[in-house]
């Protein structure tokens, strides 16, 4: 390890004396500053300006990582060696000589490559060809996406000639409004994962269905005579009507027979508060559109939950400060959001104010607000002093009782139960329930205590009370707490027929007798609710690939009602609910079911329980020792499920950007406490990070840790998903499984670890550090109060030259002139958009070794800035960087085959065969938007992934070039759509996969000249602003300056 | 010591320098001669098909419109082909019983498809699409030769880029009024320059040269 990429402290170390004299009195460069707005200097160390400072002394105001903040050698060297994967070597041991004859040979054969001939191609027409499809036209289905959790979202599947290739967002379903998440738009991936299982299987043997049922039959016959008393069926979380109405069928045929849930991510403690506090089970989801002020508890409101996509929609309405504005003024009302948790959320980078605070001090500190805000029963806990939140704690009471009716208290599925108990306080007491706090009936089937049910599951099954066990696509074996001992009682002697229905032959398959492999969602029929109870059905776009059956299926055998088909469960179940065919059709083609969301009710929170719950807390709070563990269930894997999606694993985390990996976070602080540094470079993208060895209660697992600026200090965060053992041959052995640390009472947060370092070191590919643009003014940012005194602040930063600074001709681009803009107060950074992008441009998977290489594909990357103190950020920035498709585009001028060209309406074009991989672009290109194929990356010989492949984009072969398009395919097809029905291209009509995607409406693309444009309004905004314009490249995607909304009560900026 | 090279080796020498920047040039005429001849495009070679269809038969005879087949010319970037139970609207009747039809028959009765092979066939990289030229006034022997009087089908030009563009850049050279864009016999010469660009303008077509137009 380098001398001088220790972690400093924060009283001894130099760079940090640098960083913190930057953020309190200006650059500290004594040289000239580019920031001309610099009149105070909140808005001088706020602008963004710092890097831009003449002298090279001074630490950036903005920052990537601790390399970067300190100037280290490390970071110099990766900005001066701007490219270090071409520098990679080739790792054959060749001698100059064998080099020379290698490449020669090459070089020689390279020209004979492109002799091929093409070869013949079929065309195979119908033979009777069906109604509505026009070849070469994609339709699109509404269907229902599934969630953790058992809930859907509303989603449109694009199917080219009867393939799914990609999923968006339904605009008319209430839970999307046509955007999505990354599991969504991973999930047609999931559709043609080859390691799916593609047979039923008896002890390891293929079987057929007609034997599995006549199997299952015979059992089911067994348990007639006793009611069912032997038998049980395990499922996920249910929320599908259809579903549910079978499962009570069956518990009617059955009455001895038993129904229960697992869940290991689920919402198990919002489900024990809420009954805690209403008494009963209530279903919870909040109006974001009418809230002002929002108060996030351990609680990942826009990231992660049935509800994510909309709240996000909904909040980021409030951050779009200029559209607020009332006429004649640039700065209307914003929303505040306060964050108050344990680990960094895409949530909490939003946050107008931000505390990090143990899992146990949250609950203190929810007591302590309650209390303040005069709750009846609160208490504050006694003996619980934290200065930041003491400091936030009255500000914030008052800006809650200030927007009475119209603030939003949310707890987390990851809090405890008693939080949850105290937000529903807090809010009745503040009067928002009924307005933005909506309170409904359960949407659940069955409302469950998951980790209950399992425990009475394994006891029965202990006891032998279980003779038939039905497993319909949960994985207890891998994510239960090892304590409840699930394997073992598998395989207990009296339950003689255990069955597995899953997508994949997982860890639970192995221990059950037959596994049925399932159906996909785009593969057969069902409905689920959405996160506010409105039903959405589910059509299935294609064939089963490997004839599965769903879950309706296996059901109607428990039913005795075996064979019905998922359709004539699904629809035998809602076309009399809906009064006939036509409406069944109707929600069929709407995919949903209007007016089907959970009714209102109400309920008074109990104040005994409000009481209990701030006692509990308080004393949780007093008597924490050693390490907390903070479990999360995985932005990319979940629970484990999506282990096997490429694309997931492949998408950059949120805050450390690792793939491919599940690191534990520390905080910095921490991380100087247990001796470990922040990973070691050596000159290569990637870092090896110190190995930890976590121990509690005798479970030990050793993991990497990832150093986190603005996680709580004394919590290590470990993600649930990987480690998994039988899965497939993408998500096998990736990570380290952390389940083994779970228990019942330490199910979310555990006390009392220890961690030491082991000495060893661990590769871990971050993305982190990729692509720097050093310390230049990147992202600038501002408070509302700043931003309405200096509305140009992030204009002024950097003064682009004049238009005619130029020796290239004007180019007047008459026609249509696309343009995007992206908000940088509304990015949470959730990834939606990159995965959207995968999808839509087919872009490679080229795992973790490549990335470790910083050679990953992706067009669209989210960078993460971080402000101010590396011990403790006062904020965190997300830029979204896709191709700027600069006016004066640097990468042309030096493509030496003309592959990368301008078109006449200003895109900056790639074109793959005529690419000869130069990459002198890539090199010439000042954002490092450009991604070079090094080896064959995409997947060429796999029959089932060529049938999610995009029609309209080429595949890429090695040794071309790639980069952000705009999506030209989709802009190619609403043109001649427009043409050929001779109109104009409306407002909207184009949407690149990132725009269309976006959860929170970040990015917006259109056509610059077309004045009613949203884009072209965007762009007049004194906020917008383009990035490295100094340079003359004059992008056309420019981004809106970051608004933050800080309560001015505590003086300073976010 | 006699000299090893006799003295008219001098001339040879500057000959054969000289010549060789002829041999060069020739070398490369005649390899671009190869990649534009038919050996290597393909053009005008009738390429065998499962069955012999003859448009000479079914539109110059009998006068099908281009779209009682071609049914998504208008609507997609496929014109489409036939499936086989066009065929059989009329086949389930006329030469019911020839052997040539047979695959025909077979593929209706078995409900498996007919593997045409294709004729024009542009390389993956080439995103072209049918309706928008045919919307813009670019008829189908524009392209396709003389289709009306093929017996088999083969292909009537090159698809070389440089073919491409030769309209990409001029549109003018072949634009015909819309409504003889399904017309196999009309005559580009029946209209004149003059109307030629009152096309141009009427169906507001533009010289379509950026890459992305057709590669992405």
């Amino acid at each position: 390890m380098k001398e001088d990429v220790k972690i400093p402290a924060a009283a001894d170390g130099e760079a940090m004396a640098r960083a913190t004299g930057c953020a309190e009195g200006g650059c500290g460069c004594g040289g000239e500053c580019t920031c001309e707005a610099a009149g105070s200097t909140a808005t001088e160390s706020t602008c963004g300006c710092g890097g831009a400072c003449a002298g090279e002394t001074a630490a950036p105001a903005l920052w990537r990582n601790l390399d970067e903040l300190q100037g280290s050698a490390a970071f110099q060297e990766a900005v001066e060696n701007e490219f270090p994967r071409q520098a990679v070597p080739l790792g054959l041991g060749v001698d100059r000589r064998r080099f020379l004859q290698l490449m020669g040979g090459s070089l020689a054969l390279g020209g004979a490559v492109a002799c091929t001939k093409q070869p013949p191609e079929s065309i195979v027409p119908y033979v009777k060809q069906p109604e509505e499809i026009v070849p070469g036209v994609p339709l699109a289905f509404a269907t229902a996406a599934p969630m953790a959790g058992g809930y859907a979202l509303g989603v449109l599947a694009t199917s080219h000639m009867g393939r799914p290739t990609k999923i968006e967002g339904n605009p008319e379903h209430p839970a999307s409004l046509g955007s999505t998440d990354v599991f969504a738009q991973a999930s047609v991936l999931g559709l043609y994962d080859p390691d799916r299982s593609k047979t039923i299987t008896n002890a390891g043997r293929i079987r057929t269905w007609e034997a599995f049922v006549d199997a299952l039959t015979m059992e089911l016959s067994t348990q007639e005579s006793s009611g069912g008393a032997g038998l049980r069926i395990l499922s996920g979380a249910v929320t599908s009507p259809s579903l549910a109405a079978q499962i009570a069928a069956v518990l009617a045929r059955f009455p001895q027979a038993r129904w229960y849930q697992w869940e290991p991510a689920g919402e198990r403690s919002a489900v024990l508060g809420g009954r805690a506090a209403f008494g009963r089970d209530l279903s919870v989801r909040y109006d974001l559109a009418k809230a002002q002020v929002v108060l996030t508890l351990d609680c990942d409101l826009l990231g992660k939950g049935p509800g994510a996509v909309r709240y996000s929609r909904d909040f980021a309405r409030g951050r779009r400060v200029w559209e607020s504005a009332p006429e004649g003024t640039t700065a209307g009302t914003m929303n505040r959001l306060y964050a108050v948790e344990c680990t960094p959320s895409p949530t909490s980078t939003l946050a107008d104010h931000r505390v990090a605070l143990k899992p146990a001090e949250i609950g203190a500190f929810a007591a302590a607000l309650a209390a303040a805000l005069g709750v009846p029963g609160a208490a504050a806990p006694a003996g619980w002093n934290h200065p930041e939140a003491a400091r936030l704690l009255p500000v914030l009471a008052q800006d809650l009782l200030a927007h009475r009716g119209s603030s939003v208290v949310a707890a987390g599925d990851e809090a405890a139960p008693e939080l949850h108990v105290l937000a529903h306080a807090i809010n009745a007491h503040l009067g928002n329930h009924g307005s933005t706090v909506l309170l409904g009936e359960p949407i659940a089937a069955r409302p469950a205590n998951p980790l209950a049910d399992l425990e009475a599951l394994v006891g029965e099954l202990n006891a032998g009370k279980v003779e038939a066990l039905i497993v319909l696509d949960t994985n207890p074996v891998y994510d239960a707490p090892p304590e409840l001992g699930v394997a073992k009682a598998l395989l207990s002697q009296a339950a003689r027929l255990r069955v597995h229905w899953g997508l994949y032959d997982d860890e639970t398959a192995r221990y059950c007798h037959w596994h049925v492999n399932a159906t996909h969602y785009l593969e057969t029929w069902g409905d689920a609710r959405a996160y506010d109870g409105t039903v959405t059905l589910q059509q299935p776009l294609i064939e089963p690939l490997y004839g599965g059956r769903s879950a309706h299926e296996v059901l109607a055998v428990l039913e005795n009602r075996s064979g019905t088909s998922a359709r004539e469960v699904v629809q035998g179940l809602w076309q009399p609910r809906l009064g006939g065919e036509p409406q069944w059709r109707k929600a069929v083609h709407d995919g949903f079911v209007a007016g089907s969301a959970a009714p209102a009710a109400g309920a008074g929170v109990n104040a005994g329980a409000v009481a209990a719950a701030a006692r509990t807390l308080g004393e949780a709070a007093a008597s924490q020792q050693g390490l907390t563990l903070a479990f999360r269930p995985d932005p990319s894997a979940w629970d484990g499920r999506f282990a096997n999606n490429a694309w997931l694993q492949e998408l950059p985390r949120p805050f450390s950007k690792v793939v491919w990996d599940n690191p534990v976070y520390v905080s910095p602080r921490t991380a100087r406490e247990l001796n470990i540094d922040d990973g070691t470079a050596d000159g290569m993208p990637g870092r090896r990070a110190a190995v930890l060895q976590v121990e509690v209660g005798g479970e030990s697992i050793e993991a990497p840790a990832w150093v986190l600026p603005g996680q709580a200090d004394g919590v290590l965060t470990l993600h649930l998903g990987y480690g998994r053992t039988r899965t497939g041959k993408v998500g096998k052995g990736v990570g380290v499984d952390v389940n083994k640390l779970r228990t019942r009472a330490g199910f979310w947060n555990r006390v009392g670890a220890t961690a030491r370092a082991t000495g060893d070191r661990y590769e871990l590919a971050s993305t982190q550090g990729h692509f720097v643009m050093e310390s230049r003014p990147i992202v600038r940012h501002a408070t509302l109060a700043e931003y309405r005194q200096h509305p140009d602040f992030a204009r002024e930063a950097v003064e682009a030259p004049a238009h005619d600074m130029t020796l290239y001709p004007d180019w007047p681009y008459n026609g249509h002139k696309w343009g995007m803009a992206i908000n940088l107060s509304a990015c949470t950074g959730c990834n939606a958009c990159v995965a959207a992008c995968v999808a839509e441009n087919n872009i490679s998977v080229v795992g973790k070794d490549q990335v470790f290489r910083g050679r990953e594909m992706h067009w669209l990357r989210i960078d993460q800035y971080y402000a101010g103190d590396y011990e403790a950020p006062s904020a965190v920035l997300n830029q979204p960087v896709p191709c700027m498709h600069c006016e004066n585009a640097p990468c042309e001028v030096v493509c030496p085959v003309a592959a990368t060209t301008h078109s006449f309406e200003g895109l900056n074009e790639m074109t793959y065969n005529r690419c000869v991989g130069t990459r002198y672009c890539g090199n010439n290109c000042p954002y490092k938007v450009r991604r070079f194929n090094f080896y064959k990356f995409s997947d060429w010989t796999t029959e089932s992934l060529k049938l999610q492949r995009n029609p309209n984009v080429s595949v890429r072969a090695r040794g071309v070039m790639e980069k952000c398009t705009y999506c030209v395919q989709r802009i190619s097809a609403a043109r001649i759509a427009s043409e050929r029905d001779d109109r104009p291209i409306k407002d909207g009509e184009v949407k690149p996969a990132c725009a269309q995607a976006c959860p929170t409406e970040a990015i917006v693309f259109g056509d610059i000249n077309d004045g009613g444009s949203r884009v072209a309004a965007w762009k007049k905004e004194p906020l917008s602003y383009g990035l490295l314009e100094d340079l003359n490249t004059r992008p056309r995607t420019t981004y809106m300056g970051r608004v933050a909304n800080p309560n001015p009560a505590l003086g300073e900026k976010a | 010591m006699a000299q090893i090279f006799h003295p008219s080796t001098n001339t040879i020498s500057r000959v054969s320098i000289f010549g060789l920047i002829f041999f060069i040039a020739f070398a490369g005429w005649v390899a671009m001669a190869i990649d534009r001849s038919p050996a290597v495009t393909r053009e005008r070679q009738v390429i065998e098909q499962p069955v012999p269809f003859s448009h000479d038969h079914h539109v110059g005879e009998e006068g099908f419109d281009c779209r009682y087949c071609h049914t998504s010319v208008e609507k997609s970037a496929f014109a489409g082909i036939p499936s086989t139970a066009t065929c059989m609207g009329c086949h389930s009747v006329l030469f019911a019983d020839s052997p040539m039809l047979e695959p025909v028959r077979a593929s209706f009765r078995d409900g498996t498809s007919l593997r045409w092979t294709r004729v024009y066939d542009l390389p993956d990289f080439v995103y072209f699409n049918h309706s928008i030229h045919v919307a813009k006034g670019v008829g189908c022997t524009t392209c396709h030769g003389d289709i009306g009087r093929m017996p088999l089908t083969w292909k009537a030009s090159s698809l070389k880029m440089e073919w491409c563009l030769s309209c990409h850049r001029d549109p003018a050279k072949y634009v015909r009024p819309r409504e003889e864009v399904f017309n196999p016999n009309w005559d580009p010469a029946s209209i004149d320059a003059t109307r030629r660009a009152a096309l141009i303008k009427e169906y507001k077509i533009e010289s379509r040269t950026s890459c992305s137009t057709c590669h992405r």
